[in-house]
């Protein structure tokens, strides 16, 4: 195993995975901050580094419709995309998970319009996430990486088929350089196997028909499957996780926790912000205040019974959200509080809106977080950052 | 290139009977002349519409070819998907047989929703060809105007009224947008000539490149006629030159069977009122009042025969 480090920001990174995974198909379109990846994936196209079929499409909605039809066919199959891209994606999302084509997506988290805006959030994959993907964030680089090589043993089980996305920050992880540890390229090799498609088109011996027409007879029926995938795919990335710590020395888990054991006040959040919440989590311990905070890794599906076990008996949990649904509440809030109810005893839950089009979120910002909940100045709804 | 019905007739049949598709419909018909000829291994994709539905309907399929529906606007892309699977397998040794790539769309698949995705794959030269069944209208939604309808006919979103007669404006030219992709093969076709019709797609399937084949789909719920009148009604399109048959082999242009007939002064070119005479979503062009509709539809399609066959001498 080589165990050389290098400096590389997180697009890099990914193509630098892909490369090593030598996908049979990549279909994509350009889009800030996720071009960084099809520019250095073409890279290793151009100078024969890989067997990929590369096919730079026209516009988002045909990128992901190429990579459908061509998984479908039996190719292992990735993309990347962004905000609006990935809104422009949308009819084609459900359309992959209903057709459980294991295709996996880098989503580099960008703001979605109105106003334009180029920078993080994560409006785009909470637009997204109800469309039967798989989900998983990345901390830092590190995990950007090493989530796009997890990512395909879990879509591609059997007892999953379903299409996955990798969520990486953007510009935060996307554009930033920092330290990694790459894998070597065989043991990548070794990891995501040889792919085996299930049905594939190209099969025309056995010909098969891929996307019929379902009746109100069947529909439902087909939809419930999905359901039963993803219940699989807890189990399914637990092992996929223990394994990769084997090859790799690296445990993740579906719940990260950092210093939440002890803690009376504990927030929860999703991807770059968790290694920011850890600063500011030790400077408030180093005052005494009892703190923790936690990343759900795996987005979709909900790890539920983790995160009420990681929340329960807490005197304040704070949920934030890198996104706001105008007239509700934020998507993680709610199913951090929905989950929850599955508790004898509900802890006292506040949401926190923050980040919004590449606000930043400063560890003097997020120590507020858990000093209002302290405080008791903590309202249901707060907008962090927000100037007024 | 001889073709002969014996032959043709023993030929396996890679879409069946037993579909949805209406009485007197021209797609089934166009669709097995299209399939009928090849016979290299052949992967369907098919964008939403009419003839997806009335193939598919689960647990049943009328296919007995690898066959693939993902969405309304993506036929092309669809089917270029398929393409990138097969070039990157077939390189990596993993797949021995040449295979071929057909997508199926709707006009409304293919004129409007479509368009993009078709240009795009055009462009990036995909081996594939595509077949649009045009049946001038959104059809499976219950005969809604697209930019294929001819202009007067009277759709559910362009009905005729006491101001308006019908569809406004002329159908866009597809088939020439198409050839000025600079793409090997184009053609137009009629199913009623099915010698012409197969003819035209072996050359589209061996094109080194992208090809496209526009079919006019005669539709008797959408063009209020006698489900037996379909082929008739095809050939009528020819023969009014509001479908000339022709092909764009490499950036020549030649006419073919009756057009080219027509062009040469051995067969009569028949006049618009016939093709308005002929179905219900017309009819009403007949009266006095629209009658500057008409005078202007044949002023136009008049125009666009003599550029066409300006184009088939250069």
């Amino acid at each position: 195993m080589d165990h050389k480090d290098i400096a590389i920001n997180g697009d890099s990174a990914i193509a630098l995975a892909w490369k090593q995974i030598d996908p049979d198909v990549c279909a994509a379109y350009p889009i800030t901050p996720q071009t960084i990846i099809v520019e250095r994936f073409s890279d290793y196209v151009a100078d024969g580094e890989v067997n990929t079929e590369f096919v730079c499409t026209e516009s988002e909605h045909s990128a992901l419709t190429v990579c459908i039809a061509a998984a479908s066919s039996g190719a292992r199959t990735v993309t990347a995309t962004a905000s609006v891209g990935l809104g422009y994606m949308w009819e084609m999302l459900g359309i992959a998970s209903g057709l459980r084509v294991p295709i996996t997506m880098a989503v580099t988290n960008r703001a979605l319009s109105a106003p334009i805006n180029i920078h993080c959030d994560h409006g785009d994959a909470m637009a997204s996430r109800d469309t039967g993907w798989l989900m998983i964030f990345a901390e830092n680089v590190q995990e950007a990486y090493d989530n796009s090589i997890i990512a395909l043993r879990i879509a591609e089980h059997k007892d999953v088929q379903l299409p996955m996305m990798t969520c990486l920050d953007g510009f935060i992880l996307t554009h930033a350089i920092e330290r990694m540890t790459p894998i070597d390229t065989n043991v990548v090799k070794s990891f995501v196997g040889e792919y085996e498609p299930v049905h594939p088109l190209l099969d025309w011996k056995n010909p098969v028909t891929h996307g019929v027409m379902d009746g109100h007879d069947y529909y439902y029926e087909h939809k419930y499957q999905m359901a039963e995938a993803m219940n699989a795919a807890l189990k399914v990335t637990e092992d996929v996780l223990d394994e990769f710590a084997k090859i790799t020395g690296r445990k993740y888990s579906l719940v990260e926790e950092y210093r939440c054991g002890d803690a009376e006040y504990v927030a929860v959040c999703l991807g770059s912000t968790f290694g920011t919440m850890k600063v500011a989590v030790d400077s408030l311990r180093e005052e005494g205040k009892k703190v923790g905070v936690m990343m759900p890794r795996l987005f979709r599906p909900l790890p539920s019974e983790k995160i009420a076990k990681a929340v329960s008996g807490k005197k304040g949990v704070a949920v934030l959200d890198k996104f706001m649904s105008p007239g509700s509440y934020g998507p993680l809030f709610e199913d951090v509080a929905t989950s929850a109810l599955s508790l004898d005893k509900i802890p006292k839950m506040y949401g926190y809106v923050y980040g919004l089009g590449g606000r930043d979120a400063k560890v003097s910002d997020l120590r507020t977080v858990f000093t209002d909940m302290i405080d008791k100045k903590a309202k249901k709804v707060n907008y962090l950052g927000v100037k007024l | 290139m001889t073709l002969s019905l014996k032959e043709l007739s023993k030929t396996p049949s890679k879409m069946t009977s037993g579909h949805r598709l209406c009485a007197g419909c021209a797609e089934g018909i166009i669709v097995r002349q299209v399939l009928m000829a090849t016979d290299k291994p052949v992967v369907v994709s098919n964008a939403t519409g009419c003839f997806e539905v009335s193939t598919t309907i689960y647990p049943y399929t009328a296919w007995n070819v690898p066959w693939i529906h993902t969405a309304f606007g993506n036929a092309a892309a669809t089917c270029a998907g398929t393409e990138a699977a097969y070039q990157s397998l077939r390189r990596q040794g993993k797949i021995k047989e040449e295979m071929k790539f057909v997508a199926i769309g709707g006009d409304g698949a293919t004129y409007d929703i479509g368009f993009q995705a078709l240009s795009g794959a055009l462009e990036r030269g995909h081996q594939f060809m595509y077949v649009c069944l045009n049946n001038e209208a959104y059809m499976n939604t219950g005969i809604q105007r697209s930019g294929a309808t001819g202009v007067g006919a009277s759709t559910t979103t362009s009905p005729v009224g006491s101001v308006i007669p019908g569809k406004a404006g002329y159908p866009k030219d597809l088939t020439m947008i198409v050839a000025n992709h600079n793409i090997p093969y184009a053609a137009q076709v009629s199913p009623h000539n099915w010698r012409d019709t197969i003819g035209k797609c072996k050359k589209g399937f061996d094109a080194d490149g992208p090809s496209f084949i526009n079919a006019i789909s005669p539709c008797p719920r959408g063009w209020r006629t006698d489900p037996a009148d379909t082929i008739t009604l095809a050939q009528l399109a020819v023969e009014t030159c509001v479908w000339p048959l022709y092909e764009v082999e490499n950036g020549t242009y030649r006419l073919t069977a009756e057009s080219a007939k027509i062009a040469d002064g051995k067969l009569a070119k028949r006049p618009l009122t016939d093709w308005f005479n002929s179905q219900g979503r017309f009819k009403h062009l007949l009266k006095d009042k629209w009658m500057s509709v008409v005078e202007n539809a044949q002023a136009d399609i008049d125009a666009k025969w003599e550029k066409l066959q300006k184009l088939c001498k250069l």
